[in-house]
């Protein structure tokens, strides 16, 4: 086995870029909650998109190589280490056969994804190795890793071959711009009817506060509430990635990766792709968001751009 | 056909709504559109998971734009779906012990017999409108008014797998263990959900469902 697992402090799980096919059976598309993160490592370490990654939240991780590998590490608040040595994220790097890897989380971590040159090689579930906590597979044996799991790992290239890619990193400006305040780009509706004149000027003129009721499937916001003009509840439906659900309470909730794949509370908006990395990214408790409106095309150009500053490195 | 509407829903994704309520009628013009839309996807176009009285549709933006899907769905809608039947779903018949934890209280409020309770639950077929929740719940509709219920105003923290509930007029099956507010009546032992499995749910929209009461479970 190639990758051994000694120290685990947080949630640390096998993530792809999701399981898409399988919501009209409720099996939700989970994968990396910062899937620019992860696209990001995965090219750093000449993996296709889709190549499977380890992604580690809130606590400290300790890994132990058990070949030679090449690994990238991107995300916001964390520290990669090899053998001692501080490494940069976004950044290509070699792990020799028996170095410690480690992943230390600075004061407010978001989510980090880390990639091995070849893949996290756990069973494909449904054509997909994203872990499905709430269902219990995929990943390894449907659950976060803990220590003394062994996880196989795709590439057996010559420490040479690695060699040569190592140092290559994402240039600065393809880099997401993470931050504590966020605009976020909105497409209004399926239910933007739903709502009051007055609610929508409340959304785009407001700020709204993440508040510590973040997780994989859903960031919740508190701020001015939001009046319904029609029901809060709707005919349960299917929920698209980044929907701002807006229960009788008025206050918003962005659905994320582990999102239940229907929903039955009207939608205010969706937030655009490109945006998604970004609020996965803003710390729970203390980061905060505003709205504007954008358009179905000027938000698929944005994520298009953003995926292209990924070819530049 | 004027009463399909397809919006947005974000960058990547369609709503197209069929109706505004629930029953068979708007559930088959769902599943039939569903169908018709799998015959022939164009490049970039990824699934249509069913609702009550809609369809979203999901898209890939860097393949395909959104008003070139758009108009590919209202030239589709054109057609008149309603004369199409929506592919036959299959039947299934649950074997269902009648001994869940809230039966008694259920039946109490009601004024109904414990019995009478299984035989209107057990006394007609039920369609799969959808699956959601979790991964292989499907929500089967209407029960008779009369067995009706209320959500719990607490849920539970832990539902087992194979729990047979009630929710409104709505009932279904916990396909694995999680947290859940339905009233719960009974269980069964079939395997609602297996990943491993092609395909990984025992039921899918369009299906019909009868609970067949039983002493054992076999």
């Amino acid at each position: 086995m190639s990758l051994q697992v000694l120290v685990s402090k947080g949630l640390l799980t096998v993530q792809d870029i999701g399981r898409r096919g399988w919501e009209r059976f409720g099996v939700p598309v989970g994968g990396a909650m910062d899937g620019f993160a992860l696209r990001a490592a995965n090219r750093l370490t000449g993996n296709p998109p889709e190549a499977a990654g380890l992604e580690a939240a809130l606590g400290e991780v300790q890994l132990l190589a058990g070949q030679d590998l090449l690994l990238a590490a991107a995300g916001r608040g964390w520290q990669l280490r090899v053998e001692g040595r501080p490494l940069p994220l976004w950044m290509a790097a070699v792990a020799r056969r028996g170095e410690l890897i480690q992943l230390l989380p600075e004061d407010t971590p978001g989510w980090c994804c880390l990639a091995f040159s070849g893949g996290i090689q756990t069973p494909l579930i449904l054509g997909s190795r994203s872990t499905c906590l709430a269902g219990g597979f995929g990943g390894l044996e449907g659950r976060a890793l803990r220590p003394g799991d062994h996880l196989p790992v795709g590439s057996h290239a010559p420490l040479h071959a690695l060699m040569l890619k190592a140092g290559v990193s994402l240039p600065l400006a393809a880099r997401p711009a993470y931050a504590d305040d966020l605009l976020l780009h909105l497409i209004p509706g399926p239910q933007a009817d739903h709502f009051t004149a007055a609610a929508w000027q409340t959304l785009l003129t407001s700020s709204y506060r993440l508040t510590p009721a973040c997780s994989r499937m859903g960031y919740r916001l508190a701020g001015p509430r939001l009046e319904h003009c029609s029901a809060a509840d709707i005919l349960s439906e299917g929920t698209p990635p980044g929907s701002v659900q807006v229960p009788g309470d008025g206050q918003p909730v962005i659905l994320m990766a582990d999102r239940q794949a229907t929903g039955g509370y009207a939608k205010i908006g969706v937030v655009s792709t490109a945006d998604l990395p970004l609020l996965a990214q803003c710390p729970p408790g203390a980061g905060s968001v505003r709205f504007a409106v954008t358009t179905p095309a000027q938000a698929a150009k944005r994520w298009r751009e953003m995926l292209a500053g990924l070819e530049k490195q | 056909m004027d009463s399909f509407r397809i919006k947005p829903a974000g960058d990547s994704a369609l709503l197209i709504e069929v109706g505004e309520e629930i029953n068979p009628q708007t559930s088959r013009r769902v599943h039939a559109l569903a169908a018709r839309l799998a015959q022939n996807p164009l490049p970039g176009l990824g699934e249509a998971v069913p609702g009550y009285a809609s369809l979203l549709l999901h898209f890939d933006p860097l393949i395909i734009p959104g008003d070139q899907i758009q108009q590919w769905v209202a030239s589709i809608l054109e057609e008149r779906l309603d004369a199409q039947a929506p592919p036959p779903g299959r039947s299934l018949e649950i074997p269902t012990l009648y001994d869940g934890p809230d039966l008694a209280s259920l039946a109490a409020a009601k004024h109904l017999a414990i019995d009478e309770v299984i035989r209107l639950h057990a006394g007609r077929e039920y369609l799969v409108y959808l699956v959601g929740f979790t991964p292989g719940f499907a929500y089967l509709g209407e029960m008779d008014e009369r067995i009706a219920a209320p959500r719990l105003a607490t849920p539970r923290k832990s539902v087992p797998a194979g729990s047979v509930g009630i929710a409104g007029r709505q009932t279904g099956v916990y396909p694995i263990e999680s947290p859940g507010g339905w009233q719960l009546i009974g269980r069964t032992n079939l395997v609602f959900f297996n990943p491993l499995a092609d395909p990984p749910c025992l039921l899918a929209p369009g299906d019909r469902v009868t609970f067949r009461p039983v002493e054992h479970l076999p």
